[in-house]
């Protein structure tokens, strides 16, 4: 029992009579609302106090930093050591205009790159496909070959900076690429640092960036989880993404869920089709949230993330290594949760959903910029964002102390809460049989459109607020400047990819594309093969139509 | 003699993923009495416009995200006009700056909804525009 039965006894009398006062404040003036509820829509109450958590265990369930269940977060020291990784997500146009972006971000005092790709990259597909046509640099940068990768590092200190790349599909074919780069810059793979987020899962519940099904989409993750393994030891294989089921319209609590079987579904996978121990591979799966605008909800989420890996890695699969326990995560505020109108008014959106990520232990962060809505963020933009990280970093005293809400009754009560929630999905997952059977029954899918749906009609119904949006409507539009990729990018980006065509040889391309292939069908891994047709000039989309070929296409089923 | 249901389809053109406006108005259109098809991620204008017409439907819908929609939705508008299925009436949504409505609606696009539209608006001008072929 969390308090001594003496002080619920107190509290219990206290509440009596201020249970009382409220009955009669509340005939005088009546609450605004009847029903408060997270954006999410789980019910609070209007007041949290012992008795919510009486039935906690403190050693158990709080603990203490750096210790199990790792509820007030992995680092003994908190942010006093270092803060988290500053890290804007960014892409855009030419691999030239990202380096150029990236440069200004490292200036500007980011400690971490990320990359955002376009889609035709993200999908596996070259610029001079048809199937991308209209989208070259629009959504990120484009990337056909080797030597767009190799403009793209220019001038990055590979042994120093770690980057992340949001790719998914193709991350084979990427991370060979930042591979390839590394050693022709005579940086050894034991030096460099990074993520790929790798995780397909999310792909065919929410992002639908798709390629192949799910059974050997979840083989090739566990391809680079090996080979990362032995020969990249300071690289995050997979980055287990709840974001972009939160964006696809889940509620928090199905994004801590989904993601959580997802994870538990590739550890999964490693041991049984690699046969490698839990704690050789574990300490490397990294974790990526949402931060979304119910500032409460999402500290909570995120603190319930971290005991509840803790739990699944020690006691499913039996890790002894702690770091095997430790959830690391990056968090990245909601996109979903800005607003076209009134733009300005995002920079307080994005600088609420920091302080959030921070208070609930991130490990990295991306804020969203407040053109976001509208389009890539301009170089004003980013650097407000980049500076509301830096402000609470250095400016709230956020970082002060180690996870200053715990003991919280609310905190507390409320992490619980989600966490248990969470569990009834883990298990109902686990009984369909794991979650590549659950995707295919449509079952993470539709139970993401139905809270997708249940919102959009709160915010018709005024049920739930959205400034500017629902409530507060100005005629004014609070006109922003938007960062237009130029169609010519296009053009110039089949020219290039033209040029690098002519100029490779194309028997070393054909050569190594057919190694691939063998690879794929013998179930080799295909880390090894991907960097020799990579280092050739061997295309992204040569790279996947192998896939392809070898193990069929998937295509959205168009679940609503 | 009663008119027979709305065929509505719902459809993402290209490579782009968000699909929760497209998810969330082929709900919305079901609960409105519509018959709904939707084309799921990743369609090319050209399935598009052939699956409208086998499917017969009255109004496609398209949404895009990804900044695409200049080269997409007159795409499928013009392939429409070719199979000489220009009666189907062609909407579309999603991040679309003001600059670029004349050019949508120029090229035959006969309504535009961007982000904090309704659900409700959305069907009152099907309601009032669209009739069963």
């Amino acid at each position: 029992m969390y308090f001594a039965q003496e002080l619920l006894d107190k509290s219990s009398e206290m509440r009596k009579k201020w249970e009382d006062e409220v009955r009669k404040t509340v005939s005088k003036w009546p609450d605004q609302r009847e029903r408060w509820s997270t954006v999410s829509d789980l019910e609070i109450k209007r007041l949290y106090g012992p008795e919510d958590i009486k039935d906690m265990d403190f050693a158990k369930d709080i603990g203490y930093p750096g210790q199990f269940p790792y509820l007030r977060g992995n680092q003994v020291t908190g942010y006093r050591g270092k803060y988290w990784t500053f890290r804007m997500f960014s892409g855009m146009g030419s691999a030239k205009d990202t380096n150029e972006r990236w440069h200004l971000l490292l200036k500007a005092g980011q400690t971490g790159l990320s990359t955002a790709f376009d889609f035709p990259t993200l999908m596996g597909y070259d610029t001079d496909s048809p199937k991308a046509r209209g989208e070259c640099g629009k959504c990120g940068v484009a990337i056909d070959t080797l030597e767009d990768f190799l403009v793209l590092v220019d001038g990055i200190p590979m042994d120093q900076i770690t980057t992340s790349m949001t790719i998914n599909p193709p991350a084979t074919a990427l991370w060979a690429m930042y591979c390839a780069a590394a050693q022709m810059k005579g940086v050894p793979l034991t030096k460099i640092g990074g993520t790929i987020q790798n995780d397909m899962l999310k792909e065919f519940i929410a992002q639908k960036t798709l390629m192949c099904p799910p059974e050997p989409s979840v083989k090739l993750i566990s391809d680079t989880v090996e080979f990362g393994t032995k020969f990249v030891p300071r690289w995050n294989t997979i980055s287990i993404s709840g974001y972009h089921i939160r964006e696809a319209g889940s509620t928090a609590v199905q994004e801590l869920a989904f993601t959580i079987r997802d994870g538990v579904e590739y550890v999964d996978d490693v041991i049984k089709r690699k046969g490698l121990p839990v704690d050789e591979f574990a300490p490397r799966l990294s974790f990526f949230f949402n931060s979304h605008i119910d500032f409460f909800e999402e500290i909570c989420k995120l603190r319930a993330a971290r005991r509840l890996w803790a739990k699944l890695m020690r006691d499913r699969f039996g890790a002894k290594d702690p770091r095997s326990w430790w959830m690391r995560f990056h968090t990245q505020t909601a996109g979903c949760s800005l607003t076209a109108q009134q733009p300005y008014n995002n920079v307080v959106r994005t600088a609420t959903e920091a302080l959030a990520a921070v208070l609930g232990g991130t490990q990295s962060l991306h804020t969203n910029s407040l053109d976001e809505v509208w389009c890539l963020p301009s170089d004003h933009a980013v650097q407000i964002a980049l500076r509301t990280q830096q402000l609470i970093a250095e400016e709230t005293g956020a970082a002060n102390t180690v996870d200053p809400l715990a003991g919280s009754y609310f905190v507390e009560a409320l992490t619980n809460e989600m966490e248990e929630q969470a569990w009834d999905y883990i298990y109902k997952i686990d009984e369909m049989g794991g979650m590549v059977a659950a995707i295919e029954k449509g079952f993470p899918q539709l139970e993401i459109s139905d809270a997708a749906y249940k919102f959009q009609q709160q915010i018709d119904s005024c049920e739930k607020i959205m400034i500017g949006v629902n409530k507060y409507v100005s005629e004014d539009k609070g006109e922003i400047p938007f960062l237009e990729i130029d169609d010519a990018v296009e053009t110039q980006q089949i020219e290039r990819l033209a040029a690098v065509r002519r100029k490779r040889d194309g028997k070393a391309v054909k050569k190594s594309l057919a190694d691939l292939k063998a690879a794929c069908k013998k179930g080799e891994n295909v880390m090894p093969y991907c960097i020799e047709a990579v280092k050739s000039l061997a295309s992204v989309q040569e790279i996947c139509d192998v896939y392809r070929d070898v193990y069929g296409e998937y295509r959205d089923p168009g679940l609503y | 003699m009663v008119d027979r249901k709305l065929r509505v389809m719902v459809a993402k053109p290209g490579l782009d993923g968000h699909d929760r406006g497209a998810r969330v108005l082929s709900r919305c259109f079901r609960d409105a009495g519509f018959e709904v098809i939707y084309t799921g991620c990743h369609q090319t204008p050209e399935q598009i416009a052939t699956s409208a017409i086998q499917e017969d439907v009255d109004l496609v819908g398209l949404s895009c995200l990804s900044g695409a929609h200049r080269y997409l939705f007159p795409r499928v508008v013009e392939i429409l006009k070719e199979q000489g299925a220009d009666d189907i009436t062609v909407i579309c949504g999603g991040i679309i700056p003001d600059q670029d409505f004349k050019g949508l609606y120029d090229a035959g696009l006969k309504a535009i909804f961007t982000p904090g539209t309704t659900l409700d608006s959305i069907l009152d001008w099907i309601r009032n525009n669209v009739k069963p072929r």
